[in-house]
């Protein structure tokens, strides 16, 4: 039988608000244990929280850049379960009355082409805290500092139908997030952290079949495999004619598998109810409109404007917005530069090649776009040639030396001297006798090997403009 | 001069005048306690260097005239409100080592104005009770007769101001546990309405009904405590953002118009009801007599979800509680049960040895209420009820001004007469807890006493934030009646 797979996605961003969502502790990554706590955060009694209007604006505009419908009156609830991360014994999240529901966000794909994936609602909570074992020493140790610190959750619709299609919401997602500036979305601190909840069906049938929910999925990589892991899992149970179990199932990276973690008669009653300590949040049209005046540019605008403004392909804008950094980088590269697309070809291969195979992302970038924008312009002004200006690149990505230096102190700079040149020709068609006696009998195929006996002794720098016309010139002239 | 005699008013005035001194003042109350509390039992903690180091302090602000009317004066605070550096029990065991870094928004208006910090007063345990008998600690007797209790669950700060131990005290009322102790122990109990007083720093029980109050000795008293408290708080987004008046008007008003205009509003559901006592009758009748007296017109009113108070009550509240109690799980702070084999028997020894009887039961209630499956029928009901309450009361105020009732439908009973029977206790709270659900301020002045000899109380309820029509209304009940000026011989 074939089956058809039924995907919805449960992201948590947190929002990089500079304190907490209910206190004013840091949300600063990386401190002491339990350094960014408070008397809030930590749940001592007595104290109450004090939502952070900060973390309802980046909701707000999170909410708006997904096309969703934000909520005028909306409200948090507890959730109650123990465990020693959360000190309250609850968390505080919107449950019955989230900020913003009835979103979409439209993706593409090789094999499926175009779609729109709907967001069912985007809701704000608080995140818990961590938990350090110590099986040594017998101990769980408690950081709070992650206690507080405001997230979204963004559930999709159950639209999508392959890992594809989930790595591509995803992607798109985590994109928008870090356009709008209210995610950092570093999935290995947890700053953008990933569910997926997946059933199967027979293909053509309405109702959905038994789901299971992955966790422990993060990075892109995970939850494309975790997915097509599931779906042949669930597929092989039901074509052995069993039940696929509702259970949450966690994804081992190392092992290439799922693994079950908890079924549904663990599933925890989390006594939902409002909380009383808070009065309902009301979002207003001005509020809004102020934050809908203040939205960056998205993706999809700044790709059209790459096209049209940069005369891109549309396959180089959409390399060069997919990331907020990346699309800023080849701005501030290009302000100053006439050929742009040789830049944005350099910054999509070159570039890109590198961060790629250091595992680099484009703000740890070893080149700055400065020191960028400056070896494109000695390669525009033809100070360098293009051979020369690969091997500059790499002394850059190398020592973080500025191009101008490095051409200077390795005395790089194109010789575009015509009588130094003829004398370079000359010397080389002295040292190959043979060759040029072939040349000049017919084979012109040769005419490359001159040119690469002079490159060989310039070290690239002979500007071939110049080059050319004296080697054809002197191949010739004793015929 | 029997320094501890003066209501705060009194005191107050002679500490600005200079011819007291808050160190004799405070002296002669913690010699008073010295003396006398344990045979009341109402302070869980009294720290004398503490207090009289304040004392100290607050006369060189007066010698310096930079006081305010609280400088130097001596206050007790129920143990549920938080005191930097100072032991916060919640009248349990499971904070009996717990010292706050922090204060409570009410405890810092106090220090703010020098006054002095006498004690903190026992509580039946995270202020469920109405006997003070759920304490983890001792019960607090009623000091008109020791062998009765002083109401609950603010039972030690009224008995601490029925005792003369202090000027005047704070507690907290979630469904009666100011105005009832108030009325047990003949002093005034001031319910505020709901996000007058800032709940920073208050060991919530139900976060959506507790309120912190003042208990004093007279009404003058209660409205200038209440003066010093109220107000917005940053810190506890429920605080109302109103203009807070001066309370002390209230009286001014009565002084001038005594009740002329003012209609008085007769609960016909709360007196039809069985088992009112008949001493606790006839002050109300007298009460309405008296008020009529005094200029104000009476009539008839309906609240006519009364019978379904107490169940919605007992809903909501352990609801709440349930999750406010939650943080109370040995991880940081508070008793942890020793040797636990894993982590879910420390939950469940800590939270078993830790809380007493009365907790467990409201935890154990609140925690099937909200369960799946039966929110609904529940939760669900009783936020419905409490929806159609709040409905009945704006019905009312349309036609009065204030409502007169009872605080509870007996005098205080003798100690162990109801700890094996918390139903009972409950039904006890009918007259209390709709101000409670409704959001709206209730007060208790002294309105007579019984045939035994102990005092009774008559309450007051009126629309949201008038607590000014509460002031009037009780200071001339209290001009009228004269029994501020009584107190029980110790």
């Amino acid at each position: 039988m074939e089956f058809e797979p039924v995907i919805g996605l449960e992201v948590h961003a947190q929002l990089k608000t500079e304190t907490k969502i209910f206190c004013s502790c840091t949300t600063t990554f990386g401190n002491a244990p339990n350094a960014n706590t408070c008397p809030v955060c930590t749940g001592m009694p007595g104290v109450l929280p004090v939502l952070n209007k900060k973390a309802v604006t980046f909701a707000i505009r999170a909410a708006l850049a997904t096309h969703c419908t934000i909520a005028e009156e909306s409200r948090f609830d507890r959730k109650n379960y123990f465990y020693p991360d959360l000190p309250k014994g609850y968390q505080i999240s919107q449950y019955a009355a989230p900020i913003a529901e009835h979103g979409h966000l439209d993706i593409a794909t090789d094999r499926t082409g175009e779609k729109t994936i709907g967001i069912t609602r985007i809701h704000m909570e608080e995140d818990a805290g961590k938990l350090i074992h110590d099986p040594a020493r017998g101990k769980s140790l408690v950081d709070l500092n992650r206690t507080g610190v405001p997230l979204i959750e963004i559930v999709s619709e159950p639209d999508i139908r392959t890992p594809a299609e989930a790595g591509a919401y995803l992607r798109k997602l985590h994109a928008i997030l870090k356009y709008i500036d209210v995610c950092d979305g570093n999935m290995e601190e947890g700053s953008f952290r990933c569910d997926a909840n997946i059933s199967l069906r027979p293909a053509g049938q309405q109702a959905f079949g038994t789901r299971t929910e992955l966790k422990n999925l993060n990075s892109f990589r995970h939850v494309e495999n975790a997915i097509q892991y599931e779906i042949e899992r669930q597929t092989h149970v039901l074509e052995q004619g069993d039940a696929v179990i509702q259970e949450t199932r966690l994804w081992d990276p190392a092992k290439n598998k799922t693994m079950s973690m908890r079924g549904k008669e663990q599933a925890h009653d989390y006594r939902y109810f409002p909380d009383p300590d808070l009065v309902p949040l009301i979002v207003d049209q001005h509020w809004i409109q102020q934050v809908a005046d203040q939205m960056p540019e998205l993706p999809e605008a700044k790709k059209a404007r790459f096209i049209s403004r940069y005369q891109l392909s549309d396959y180089d804008a959409g390399i060069l917005t997919a990331d907020i950094h990346l699309a800023d980088f080849f701005e501030a590269a290009v302000a100053d530069l006439s050929n742009v697309k040789q830049a944005a070809n350099w910054i999509t291969t070159t570039l890109l090649g590198l961060l790629n195979a250091r595992g680099l992302d484009i703000t740890r970038s070893p080149v700055s776009a400065n020191d960028f924008a400056a070896l494109m312009g000695l390669l525009e002004s033809q100070k360098i040639t293009a051979a020369v200006a690969k091997t500059v690149f790499e002394e850059m990505a190398q020592t973080g030396a500025d191009p101008g230096t490095i051409v200077q102190q390795k005395g790089l700079e194109q010789v575009s001297d015509s009588l130094a040149l003829q004398t370079l020709v000359d010397a080389v068609l002295v040292e190959n006798p043979d060759e040029v006696a072939a040349f000049r009998s017919g084979k012109t195929k040769l005419f490359s090997f001159f040119m690469g006996q002079i490159m060989k002794k310039t070290r690239g720098k002979a500007d071939p403009k110049t080059l050319t016309p004296i080697l054809q010139s002197r191949l010739h002239q004793e015929k | 001069m029997d320094l501890h005699t003066l209501t705060l008013a009194q005191a107050s005035r002679l500490l600005g005048e200079k011819k007291i001194s808050s160190l004799e003042l405070t002296r002669s109350f913690l010699d008073r306690i010295d003396t006398h509390d344990d045979a009341i039992n109402s302070f869980l903690s009294v720290d004398k260097a503490d207090a009289l180091a304040l004392a100290k302090a607050a006369d060189q602000q007066i010698a310096a005239g930079k006081h305010t009317v609280f400088t130097g004066i001596p206050v007790a605070m129920k143990d549920l409100l938080c005191t930097r550096g100072m032991r916060t029990t919640c009248g349990s065991k499971m904070l009996d080592n717990f010292i706050p870094r922090y204060d409570a928004t009410v405890v810092e208006k106090f220090k703010q104005a020098h006054g002095v910090i006498i004690g903190k007063t026992n509580m039946d345990e995270f202020a469920m009770g109405s006997s003070t008998e759920n304490s983890a600690y001792f019960p607090t007797k009623n000091p008109w007769n020791t062998d009765y209790v002083p109401g609950g669950s603010s039972g030690g700060s009224a008995a601490a101001v029925a005792a003369r131990f202090c000027c005047a005290a704070l507690g907290s009322d979630t469904g009666g546990s100011i105005r009832q102790p108030a009325s047990h122990c003949g002093v005034v109990g001031l319910k505020p309405t709901y996000g007058r007083v800032s709940r920073f720093g208050l060991v919530s029980y139900a976060s959506s009904l507790d309120q912190i109050g003042p208990i004093t000795r007279t009404v003058e008293d209660a409205a200038m405590v209440l003066n010093l408290i109220a107000g917005h708080d940053p810190k506890d987004s429920t605080s109302a953002p109103k203009d807070v008046p001066d309370f002390t008007d209230g009286l001014a008003a009565f002084d001038r118009d005594g009740l002329s205009g003012m209609t008085v509003g007769i609960p016909k559901e709360y007196l039809g009801m069985e088992g009112i006592d008949p001493d606790v009758l006839a002050v109300f009748e007298n009460a309405r007599r008296l008020v009529e007296d005094l200029g104000a017109a009476t009539v008839e009113v309906s609240l006519p979800h009364t019978q379904y108070v107490v169940a919605a009550y007992y809903i909501i509240a352990p609801c709440e509680a349930s999750s406010n109690l939650a943080r109370f799980d040995g991880v940081k702070y508070g008793f942890r049960a020793e040797q636990p084999r894993d982590l879910m028997d420390m939950y469940k020894h800590t939270r078993s040895e830790g809380f007493g009887q009365e907790v467990q039961r409201r935890i154990i209630i609140g925690t099937y209420a909200l369960s799946a499956g039966y929110y609904d029928a529940y939760y669900g009901k009783a936020s419905q009820v409490r929806a159609m309450i709040m409905a009945d009361f704006s019905k009312a105020f349309e036609t009065c001004d204030i409502l007169l009732a009872p605080v509870a439908p007996t005098p205080a009973f003798r100690i162990g007469e109801k700890t094996d029977d918390p139903l009972t206790m409950y039904l006890t709270d009918i007259f209390t807890l709709s101000a409670n659900m409704a959001g709206v301020p209730g007060i208790s002045v002294p309105g007579g006493f019984s045939a035994k000899g102990l005092p009774i109380g008559i309450q007051m309820m009126a629309g949201r934030f008038d607590e000014l029509s509460l002031v009037r209304a009780g200071y001339g009940m209290e001009k009228s009646l004269g029994l501020d000026q009584l107190f029980p011989t110790l």
